[in-house]
């Protein structure tokens, strides 16, 4: 069976809208999905859990939140660090005031609560743009990460200022706390991300989304056709400050147990979230899959490749790392600007005329 | 003859209504430059009214005051029968007024398809929810003014482009996109900057026709700046003439052809 987008004519508009138009891609999908949910589990081990599939999961959330702030609606945001830690903080505050209740339900609410907050942050939005909108963002960075620090109820006035995640069940499985098995870990992870995938993508093909894209594109040429920039600046801050803090809730309890802020979410993790939606490609929620793949395999790879392989010294392979993860970000990025999303693109159109050239 | 307030036919057999919208003794300043000076029009509906000019006339600042993005220092907009009270462009928007740029204003990111269709956005109500599920009223929504915007793409005849990214399109097309994404909105009054700027013969023409037949099909009232003088003498119905941010003409194009101050304007005379 060749892949091929001729010979799958749509004859209605739904057909013609929906995520996967072309047949292989849509079977393609479900396979995808039973593999994850109904293979992976029953093979996952801790190792490939907490190194590959659990932190990939996570930031794949964190990824897509971001793009549609920057990729669709084009707004830059150098505060997702500090956007995770509200998730974070948040979840650990629900889980430890109402420990009765679901830790799905307070996964979901920390989004809630981050969207809120990330809204308050992108006000600034409707008076500047680009450069000066990262900085003011990146003052939401260093102003979230020092409250966190600083005042302790939010750490529930614990000595060592961490915050660690008590242990919680879904359906009598342990999900969170040190005991938790790889599969349940990664089977939340899962859920939500499938969440999140779904709904993002819904968002971004709908009117909403075609709102965001709009105002990306020409804001001016956005009003004129009647799109308030107010209400579509801050439904983008919203919707990506919710996912993004749901991955955050999950970073600090399902994945780490224990969180000290400044650690975990730095101003570093903002960078690599937002470097794993250029190498994916902005304004693509496969994109956002695959820049988070490409980030966290990569060092995992290197790390393979050079101590295992080559059989050099662990410190010396953990400093190369970063130098060879660098370089290869930067030639990534000149060898295809729009990253991963688009190379896929352009693979497709060679596809349909393959494997005659015209 | 076009002193009577209902509507009547026109001596070509086209029915014109009663006063759509009216400008009353606008004045727009800019500082201490003064872009339009105590300017009344009115814009009736079913007529393509065309606004000309020389250069720096102020045809531009006019639209943009119909169109929300300036605001007037002084005098009144009237808006079927009500006088408008000062608006942001996304509001006037949705009184059914839409409008094109004299330097194209797509969305290059997106496909033809989906600019078009950002036009139908004021039309679209589906709840959060709903389009995150595509669920119920989003789906419906989405199927219905796809309906209609491949009505509109099919009219304008840029249906075969409707997947193709508008950063790919050549200028001719790109014009011709921007108009069915205002037509989308289905307006009641369309505003055209300047529809023909930087076209060959051909394509004035297919442009030219597009806006006769917006106005016969679906009976849209136009506002069009144009430089193309046979253009516009050929299809408006009536025109207003500007020079140096004041009126100095207004009425059909064989009564402005014949001003004397019209003439002087265009062919040049020293100004005192």
């Amino acid at each position: 069976m060749f892949y091929r987008e001729s010979g799958d004519f749509s004859e209605t508009y739904p057909a013609d809208s929906q995520t996967f138009p072309i047949k292989f891609d849509r079977y393609r999908y479900y396979a995808v999905l039973v593999v994850a949910f109904l293979i992976i589990p029953f093979i996952i081990n801790d190792y490939w859990a907490n190194a590959i599939l659990v932190p990939f999961l996570i930031y794949a959330i964190a990824a897509i939140g971001l793009n549609i702030l920057v990729g669709y609606c084009g707004q830059v945001s150098l505060g997702t660090g500090g956007f995770m830690a509200v998730g974070a903080y948040a979840c650990y505050k629900l889980m430890t005031t109402f420990p009765d209740v679901s830790i799905m339900f307070h996964i979901l609410i920390s989004g809630g609560i981050t969207a809120a907050v990330v809204t308050l942050f992108g006000l600034p939005s409707l008076r500047i743009k680009g450069f000066y909108l990262a900085v003011a963002t990146l003052a939401a960075q260093f102003f979230l990460v020092w409250l966190f620090n600083r005042v302790a109820w939010f750490y529930n006035y614990s000595a060592s200022g961490q915050i660690n995640a008590p242990d919680r069940t879904v359906f009598g499985h342990l999900v969170t706390g040190p005991n938790t098995d790889a599969w349940a870990k990664y089977m939340i992870c899962l859920v939500f991300l499938t969440f999140a995938g779904i709904v993002a993508r819904n968002l971004t093909r709908g009117s909403l989304g075609r709102k965001w894209s709009a105002i990306r594109d020409m804001d001016i040429a956005a009003e004129i056709i009647g799109v308030n920039p107010l209400s579509a600046k801050l439904s983008a801050f919203a919707i990506s400050g919710f996912f993004i803090g749901i991955s955050g809730a999950l970073f600090f309890s399902v994945y780490l147990g224990a969180v000290e802020v400044g650690e975990a979410f730095g101003i570093q993790k903002s960078f690599l979230v937002l470097f794993m939606i250029i190498i994916g490609g902005l304004g693509s929620v496969f994109g956002s899959f695959a820049g988070a793949a490409f980030m966290v395999l990569l060092p995992v790879l290197l790390k393979n490749v050079l101590v295992g392989g080559l059989g050099w010294d662990t410190a010396l392979a953990a400093h190369l790392e970063f130098v060879i993860v660098g370089a290869l970000i930067i030639i990534f990025l000149i060898a295809e600007p729009h990253g991963l999303a688009q190379l896929w693109r352009v693979a497709k159109e060679k596809l349909r005329l393959w494997p005659f050239p015209h | 003859m076009f002193d009577q307030p209902e509507s009547f036919v026109t001596s070509d057999g086209r029915t014109i209504g009663g006063v759509m919208m009216e400008m009353k003794n606008i004045t727009l300043r800019f500082g201490g430059v003064v872009a339009i000076q105590d300017i009344s029009f009115d814009i009736r509906e079913g007529e393509i009214r065309a606004i000309i000019g020389p250069n720096g006339a102020g045809k531009s600042s006019m639209l943009n005051v119909i169109s929300g993005f300036y605001n007037p220092q002084e005098g009144e907009v009237w808006y079927k029968g009500e006088r408008r009270p000062s608006m942001k462009p996304f509001e006037v928007a949705r009184q059914g007024i839409a409008r094109t740029f004299q330097n194209i204003a797509l969305f290059e990111g997106m496909s033809v398809l989906d600019n078009v269709m950002t036009g139908r956005l004021n039309h679209m109500k589906a709840g959060i929810l709903s389009q995150a599920f595509w669920y119920g009223s989003a789906q419906r929504e989405e199927t219905e003014n796809r309906e209609v915007v491949e009505r509109v793409l099919d009219f304008l005849e840029i249906q075969h482009i409707r997947k193709t990214p508008v950063s790919r399109l050549p200028y001719g097309l790109k014009k011709r996109v921007e108009l069915a994404r205002a037509l989308a909105a289905d307006p009641k009054i369309l505003l055209l900057d300047e529809p023909m700027a930087g076209m060959n013969v051909e394509e004035k023409e297919d442009m030219s026709r597009f806006i006769l037949d917006v106005n016969d099909e679906f009976g849209t009232t136009i506002a069009l700046i144009e430089h193309d003088m046979s253009v516009v003498m050929d299809i408006s119905d009536r025109v207003v003439v500007m020079d140096y941010g004041k009126k100095i003409g207004d009425g059909t194009p064989k009564d402005v052809r014949s001003n004397q101050a019209v003439i002087d304007a265009y062919l040049g005379v020293a100004h005192d």
